[in-house]
């Protein structure tokens, strides 16, 4: 199978804004309990970025750090507490009904497991002519020609179009998945752990599948993931949470090359390397309680640079050298740390 | 046999056949390997090549009537474990020889507290009192850095996160000081930054209880940080073994050499990623001669014929018979 060479050029500067803009958005899960009142657990916090057209913007994070939930939200697959979200001009927390169904024809979905998100009991090409039928009310011959032409979009046969997904392999399941949800022709993609499930091999193929879909339509994909890998490939900017907040963004290059934030660091130190010459960092515990996030920093249970101010109060978000944001007090009132690399405090004063 | 000194396991030609629609099937062909005293060896390969059956055959832990060992032999420390009576069996199961499982959420069971599990083995080995496997199951979740064990050893399945759950089955699967741990992708659906614990937890119990370590993986990279050496698998073979770090700069295999390829790298966005054309092949349909054959981009003629796994140089063994007469690439 061969696929069209795509080039990595740095997508065109939009015309009238970003194409997926996020303000200040807040999600909020009740949880009942029995005999005690209800919980709030605030998944997704003030979370706030731009995704231009034909952008590629990277969400990393541990389980349980609202990069999940962040990309449901913009899709409207779970209710904003707070914020606004606009996808192509269109403010997508005020829509309603009809209206909502039509602009999620523009905004897809592609899901980690490959073996859940196919109907087990459907063919393939009933499971992707499903949105065919729905939104442009096709005709079944119309639908089927289409169908054709996505799965072979996608890299397999059309001929495989009859079979059932258990029929298929991990990867080519994906696949699917990815025709099934370019078949509306989109703008926007929310792939959410979209290769995670796959061996490395198989997971390239995929990842340059989504390459050649994005330069071929045009596409704007919010790629979540936890393996900063994957993410530093695909991604032209990314954007770090921990416990529902975004702590750091900025272009791919810089937030890999000088990472601002501690957690960042973190995270980039702990990927498997084979010949590390780093000490690698082992974040001890777990993620604090996010009903009950601790006051100030949500970082500062976990954090060696912690200081008295971030235990009192949140950190701005402050602008880098090298482009982006970065939540952390040691850019602000820390030792003289502001907009620079969190690796030149190793070299000025070892802890 | 092993640089560590005396094997502590030692998986010779072992076959194992899975009943299937279509009869039954052969996907363990003729595996051999060693995990010598306080080695950690990485068993590393795809989905479907065979690693997760190679050890769970150890335990003999595949389900009897849908699996079968044919023919081979899974001595631990010169006993055959294949022909063992049941009853044997089990006093080595979880005591001498332990496991850890991929799916830290499913391996527990929900309706009984951390410290009853960790107990349960405990005592069924060693005896005592309740009280007192107890206690050794609140040490063993403090060794493994648990904070404020004593009163977590009460706590429920649910009550600890993922990575702690992680970390109470390997305090289960050592409670009873074991000299061989099989992890089965014990870090593989955790955050990396979980992994990384998990990871320097094994490396610190390899040096402070001397045990020997199988360690399962798809993960290249995480293997080269922990493993002394590596074992590739490859559609129910092995295809080549060698120390970790020689693996990564001079692969002797093109199968070893394309998953370094493809490994993720911090690299330069843009460029397309590599692949390994194709996919494994179904068991059914194995192709004849060398099973990476028809994926392979250095096959010629004499790749028709069966090859044999050989050393290559000491202590490296590969299953390519073309393999003098290429230069692969490491790591990048």
């Amino acid at each position: 199978m061969t696929f069209t060479k795509f080039t990595g050029a740095a997508p065109p500067a939009a015309e009238d804004g970003p194409l997926v803009d996020a303000r200040g958005v807040s999600v909020v899960f009740r949880k009942r309990r029995t005999l005690a009142p209800a919980r709030q657990v605030r998944a997704v916090n003030d979370v706030t970025f731009q995704i231009a057209e034909g952008e590629t913007f990277g969400l990393v994070g541990e389980s349980g750090s609202g990069k999940s939930t962040t990309g449901r939200a913009l899709l409207r697959l779970v209710p904003t507490a707070g914020g606004t979200i606009t996808v192509a001009g269109r403010d997508v927390t005020a829509l309603r009904g009809g209206s909502l169904r039509r602009a999620r024809r523009s905004m897809q979905m592609v899901f980690q497991d490959p073996y859940s998100s196919l109907d087990p009991s459907s063919t393939v090409a009933g499971s992707i002519a499903e949105p065919l039928l729905v939104h442009e009310k096709m005709s079944a011959k119309a639908a089927r020609a289409r169908v054709d032409e996505l799965i072979e979009m996608v890299g397999l046969r059309a001929s495989y179009a009859d079979r059932y997904p258990h029929e298929f392999s991990g990867g080519q399941r994906q696949r699917l998945a990815i025709a099934r949800a370019i078949a509306l022709n989109p703008r926007f993609i929310v792939c959410d752990e979209a290769v995670s499930a796959l061996d490395v091999s198989t997971q390239n193929q995929v990842i340059n599948l989504l390459e050649r879909l994005r330069a071929e339509f045009r596409l704007t994909y919010l790629f979540i993931a936890h393996d900063l890998a994957v993410v530093r490939h695909i991604s032209h900017r990314v954007g770090v949470m921990y416990l529902g907040r975004i702590v750091e963004t900025g272009p791919a290059e810089r937030v890999y090359s000088a990472p601002a934030h501690p957690y960042t660091r973190a995270l980039l130190s702990a990927i498997p390397d084979p010949r590390r010459k780093t000490e690698r960092i082992v974040l001890e515990g777990d993620l604090p309680d996010p009903a009950n996030p601790p006051v100030g920093c949500p970082f500062q249970t976990r954090c060696r640079f912690v200081m008295e101010v971030c235990r009192q109060r949140m950190p701005e978000h402050t602008a880098v050298d090298g482009g982006g944001e970065v939540a952390c007090h040691l850019q602000t009132s820390g030792p003289a740390l502001s907009g620079a690399s969190l690796n030149e405090l190793d070299v000025n004063s070892r802890p | 046999m092993t640089a560590e000194g005396k094997t502590l396991l030692e998986i010779e030609d072992l076959h194992v056949d899975f009943l299937t629609d279509r009869g039954w099937t052969n996907v363990v062909n003729g595996v051999s390997f060693d995990v010598g005293e306080g080695e950690i060896v990485g068993l590393v390969g795809e989905s479907g090549s065979g690693k997760s059956v190679t050890s769970l055959s150890v335990l003999r832990l595949l389900p009897s009537g849908y699996a079968r060992t044919p023919a081979g032999h899974v001595r631990y420390r010169g006993r055959d474990l294949v022909g063992m009576p049941p009853k044997e069996l089990r006093d080595i199961r979880g005591n001498e020889i332990s496991m850890i499982f991929q799916e830290p959420m499913t391996s527990l069971n929900p309706a009984f507290t951390i410290g009853d599990q960790i107990a349960e083995g405990y005592r069924r080995h060693k005896g005592g009192t309740r009280r007192a496997a107890f206690a050794r199951a609140a040490e063993m979740l403090d060794l493994v850095g648990i904070p404020d064990a004593g009163s977590r050893v009460r706590d429920y399945p649910h009550e600890f996160s993922g990575g702690m759950r992680q970390r109470a089955m390997i305090a289960m699967a050592l409670a009873c000081e074991p000299k061989l741990l099989i992890a089965d992708e014990p870090a593989t659906a955790l955050d990396v930054t979980v992994q990384a614990q998990i990871v320097a937890l094994l490396a610190r119990l390899r040096d402070e209880t001397g045990c020997g370590i199988l360690f399962i993986t798809h993960d290249l990279g995480l293997v080269a940080e922990l493993a002394d050496r590596v074992v590739v698998m490859y559609a129910g073979e092995v295809v080549e073994t060698a120390p970790a770090l020689d693996l990564y700069d001079a692969p002797k295999h093109p199968y070893t050499a394309g998953l370094l390829n493809a490994m993720p790298q911090l690299g330069v966005r843009g460029r397309e990623l590599p692949t390994i054309p194709g996919r494994p092949p179904e068991p059914w349909r194995m192709p004849e001669g060398c099973r990476f054959g028809p994926r392979c981009g250095h096959a010629g003629e004499e790749c028709a014929a069966v090859p044999a796994l050989r050393t290559v140089e000491p202590g490296r063994s590969s299953r390519c018979c073309r393999i003098e007469q290429l230069h692969l690439a490491g790591s990048p």
